[in-house]
């Protein structure tokens, strides 16, 4: 029983900590239609800053994770700016390279300057080992992971719902055309959305380091957990992700440990059924219009 | 009398908005029938549920008394509904002879065939040089599409449907854009259609509705407002009310 | 003569051979008698050919964007390989045969996944796909030799009669005489009616299907086709190297495939073989240039391919060919690169 609680536990860690780093490409998605498979190489920049503060520079680590998302963010300002942007309007197809070209190149340049072996983040001692909760094993980190995304589930949530910007964004998701009708500023919109998306992605690379591993194949590995999430969840709210983020985490991790021959094949099985029976995704509409 | 094509309570609502409702249409054999609205009535979203490209939240359709409602759109094509496109749909790279083709290969059932090269079947090839002829596009049988003069598009697209055989024939705006010069044959080829072939026509112009057809009815809010014989329907006071609040002159 | 053998002339003549096809294949054969020092690296060139030929299939006819098409390649060399290693069919051929085969069934059943939903799901599910057999053949390690790959894998004389070589010229040969009859194959496939209304549903699903045509049946069936096509290159593989190791179902080799598509210019069959042999060229420059970072490199030319825009570089890249074409040929005899991908 108390077994099955600290894998739930452990799950919806996992998942939240899922949901953070694919929650800026739901929306990318949304917003855009873009397919952007290189959102993993932002979020594997947001973990190398991170790295390079607490261990290199010495930083504290809950110093370093802001750090962590401005750097990303920036980083990923700088390519829409420059590059992303004259791609909106292409092929699904053009798409797809180029950020795959983009991955490519950011696995390449990773492990040029910080090598390819699996990098650690120093943590402080109040983050290590775990306590017991009525016999539930509660791991501090992912405690703290719980904390932070859910903190961030939340105040996203806020932004969308209560701000002028979270607004202007729905109304720009909903139908880009209508919107700048209205006076949007849909390119505007969509540059700052892209930028705290891959802010977001920055800051889930650097609190993942511990949890999912960093190393300069990390855009690779998570490729195919970022498309479930959003397929699954669709885009047209961020509720869609977050619950597929849950449900592909919670799986993963009872996979792994109830099926362990069979693990890794649990969130592929899920992935299928889901597509038989719900061929759009759980939610609602999926993103490509 | 049997019916070509009937709707029996058509409905269909996107969310909250109801865009069909209740629609009970009845096309009898060989008629000239004309669909017309102003904009938003829901004409579209009517062609698109006859053809299958939407499915009706409520309601059945038949294709000569035969249930198709749950047929899916290449199906009903097979059972003899084709359709005309309003804004240009074809295909810019192929020639006429290979647009046609691709309808014609369908209808004979070779389309699947995969190791006969296009062209060395005789029947396909009669059918496509017949309407090629018909539609007076031989002369440009073999030009991609893209380069074709409009009113000669517009020809193709309603000789790619007519390739199918249908028994009921949607045509959407077949006019619609057509430079005045080239109307008269657009116009001519719509009005030498055979008559064994129903004709569904969903058309803005008043003036080829009321030259073309024998019957009209007319759609408001996605519902039959008036239906009846072109002079019926020009005398009725509240047809006039939706053209005249529409801001067209009489 | 009549209007109908009129129409009959003037379709069958998009599938009549060009000049310029026949100086191609002729150059190709050459190369296995010109170059006997170098049928190693001319049989990969060949071999990936074929595998980008499959591609091209559905995503240049099709346009289905696939991430995954290693899937395939995997299944045709584990299926070749296993065959060999306990010997249940030692002729080459009829193995290749066999694991085109194999990969076609699967392919078959994985196309109702595919076919169903937009671009994303697609990506998402010929990813998943490859991913799954990957880590299934390294679950199934006992079978497929895992990490360490296929061990002994013997193959027969092909035909009985030509021995395998050290050298492999007979290596080259046979596969080069696969990628022609497949390449056959495939020319005819797209001159069909068959071919055409793939190019109907790729420029426009929605229009094919208003025509008549069964819009799903037709995608499974390509897919299946394209998996055999991957199946034999595969199988390819395994034979001329006897070889088969867990990266036949990377996504590296999905990636590669792509780029190398992408070289060559879709929807026209030669341009995975165009594509093949540039992408061999640039791999081996960047290579000597930084060992280990190549794939930087390679993710730059595709980068920087797309924000050129593919169809302005292949007008580029075939101004020459074309400019001699039209000397000779006249103007509609250029070598075209359909524009536009479905998106």
């Amino acid at each position: 029983m108390t077994s099955i609680l600290t894998n739930l536990f452990d799950g919806v860690a996992y998942g939240m900590l899922l949901f953070v780093l694919a929650c800026g490409l739901a929306v990318t998605l949304g917003l855009m239609n873009f397919v952007n498979l290189a959102h993993g190489s932002f979020a594997m920049a947001g973990g190398y800053i991170c790295a390079v503060l607490v261990n290199g520079q010495g930083w504290p680590f809950f110093a370093a994770l802001p750090l962590a998302f401005v750097g990303s963010s920036l980083i990923g300002a700088a390519f829409e700016r420059t590059l992303y942007r004259h791609l909106y309007t292409r092929s699904h197809l053009d798409q797809v390279l180029f950020s795959i070209g983009l991955v490519f190149m950011s696995v390449a340049a990773v492990d040029y300057f910080m090598g390819s072996s699996r990098v650690f983040i120093n943590l402080p001692s109040a983050l290590e080992g775990q306590f017991d909760v009525y016999g539930v094993g509660i791991g501090r980190y992912r405690l703290m992971i719980i904390v932070i995304c859910g903190l961030l589930t939340a105040l996203l949530q806020l932004i969308l719902a209560k701000t002028r910007f979270g607004s202007r964004l729905r109304a720009a998701v909903d139908d880009p055309r209508a919107a700048s009708g209205l006076g949007i500023n849909v390119p505007q919109v969509f540059a700052f959305t892209f930028a705290f998306g891959c802010g977001l992605a920055g800051l889930g690379g650097a609190l993942s380091a511990e949890v999912l591993g960093l190393d300069p194949y990390f855009p690779l590995k998570f490729m195919i957990y970022f498309l479930i999430v959003v397929t699954v969840g669709g885009s047209s709210s961020i509720t869609g992700p977050f619950l597929a983020s849950l449900l592909l985490g919670i799986g993963d991790v009872a996979g792994k440990y109830y099926v362990p021959r069979m693990g890794p094949f649990v969130i592929y099985t899920i992935m299928i059924v889901i597509l038989i029976w719900r061929p759009n995704g759980l939610f609602g509409r999926t993103a490509a219009r | 009398m049997t019916l070509a094509l009937e709707t029996k309570g058509l409905g269909k609502q996107f969310g909250g908005l109801k865009v069909t409702r209740d629609l009970s249409l009845q096309v009898t054999q060989g008629a000239r029938h004309a669909l017309i609205g102003p904009n938003g009535a829901g004409k579209t979203t009517v062609i698109n549920l006859l053809t299958g490209v939407l499915k009706p939240n409520a309601g059945r359709i038949l294709l000569e008394g035969n249930d198709i409602t749950n047929l899916t759109v290449h199906r009903r094509v097979l059972r003899g509904l084709s359709r005309t496109f309003q804004i240009n749909q074809l295909y810019p790279d192929l020639t006429p002879i290979e647009t046609i083709g691709l309808a014609v290969a369908e209808r004979l059932g070779r389309g699947g065939d995969w190791w006969r090269v296009m062209g060395t079947r005789d029947d396909v090839n009669a059918e496509i040089a017949e309407n090629l002829e018909r539609f007076h596009l031989t002369d440009v049988r073999n030009e991609p599409t893209v380069t074709l003069a409009y009113g000669k598009q517009r020809l193709l697209e309603i000789a790619v449907a007519i390739a199918s055989k249908p028994r009921v024939l949607l045509l959407d705006e077949p006019a619609a854009g057509v430079p005045e010069s080239e109307r008269h044959d657009i116009l001519a080829a719509v009005a030498s259609l055979p008559r064994d072939v129903t004709v569904l026509l969903i058309e803005h112009d008043m003036d080829l509705v009321f030259s073309f057809a024998d019957r009209i009815s007319v759609l408001v809010n996605g519902a039959v407002l008036v239906e009846g014989a072109p002079d019926e329907v020009a005398r009725d006071a509240r047809a006039k009310a939706v053209y005249l609040g529409e801001g067209a002159d009489g | 003569m009549s209007a109908s053998s009129d129409v009959g002339r003037i379709a069958r003549a998009h599938a009549n051979w060009h000049w310029s096809e026949i100086v191609f294949w002729c150059l190709t054969l050459a190369c296995g008698f010109l170059f006997p020092s170098r049928y190693l690296i001319m049989t990969d060139i060949v071999r990936l050919a074929l595998f980008a030929l499959s591609l091209d299939l559905i995503l240049g006819y099709a346009g289905i964007v696939s991430l995954g098409h290693a899937a395939f390649f995997g299944i045709g060399a584990y299926s070749a390989g296993l065959l060999a290693v306990h010997g249940v069919i030692t002729q080459p051929v009829l193995a290749l045969i066999v694991a085109g085969l194999v990969a076609a069934v699967i392919g078959f059943l994985t196309s109702f996944l595919v076919i169903r939903g937009v671009d994303l799901t697609r990506l998402m599910v010929t990813l998943g796909i490859a991913l799954l057999l990957e880590a299934l053949s390294e679950r199934f390690s006992n079978i497929t030799g895992g990490t360490d790959g296929l061990q002994g894998i013997e193959m027969a004389p092909v035909l009985g009669a030509f021995q395998f070589d050290i050298f492999g010229r007979t290596g080259f040969f046979y596969a080069l005489i696969v990628l022609f009859v497949l390449f056959l194959i495939a020319r005819r496939i797209v001159h069909s009616p068959f071919g055409l209304s793939l190019r109907a549903i790729k420029n426009n699903p929605l229009r094919a299907a208003a025509i008549g045509v069964p819009v799903n049946r037709r995608l499974i069936g390509v897919y299946t086709l394209a998996a055999f096509y991957a199946g034999i290159a595969g199988a390819l593989f395994t034979q001329t190297t006897q070889l088969a190791s867990l990266d036949v179902f990377s996504f590296e080799r999905s990636a590669d495939l792509m780029l190398v598509l992408v070289i060559g210019g879709t929807g026209y069959l030669y341009g995975g073989l165009i594509g093949a042999v540039v992408f061999r060229m640039l791999q081996e420059f960047f290579s000597n240039i930084t060992p280990e970072y190549w794939q930087f490199w390679i993710g730059l030319v595709l980068v920087v391919i797309v924000l050129v825009g593919r169809a302005r570089l292949h007008r580029w890249v075939l101004f020459v060919p074309n400019w001699i074409i039209r000397q000779f040929g006249g103007q509609k005899a250029t070598v075209a690169v359909s524009e536009g991908e479905a998106s």
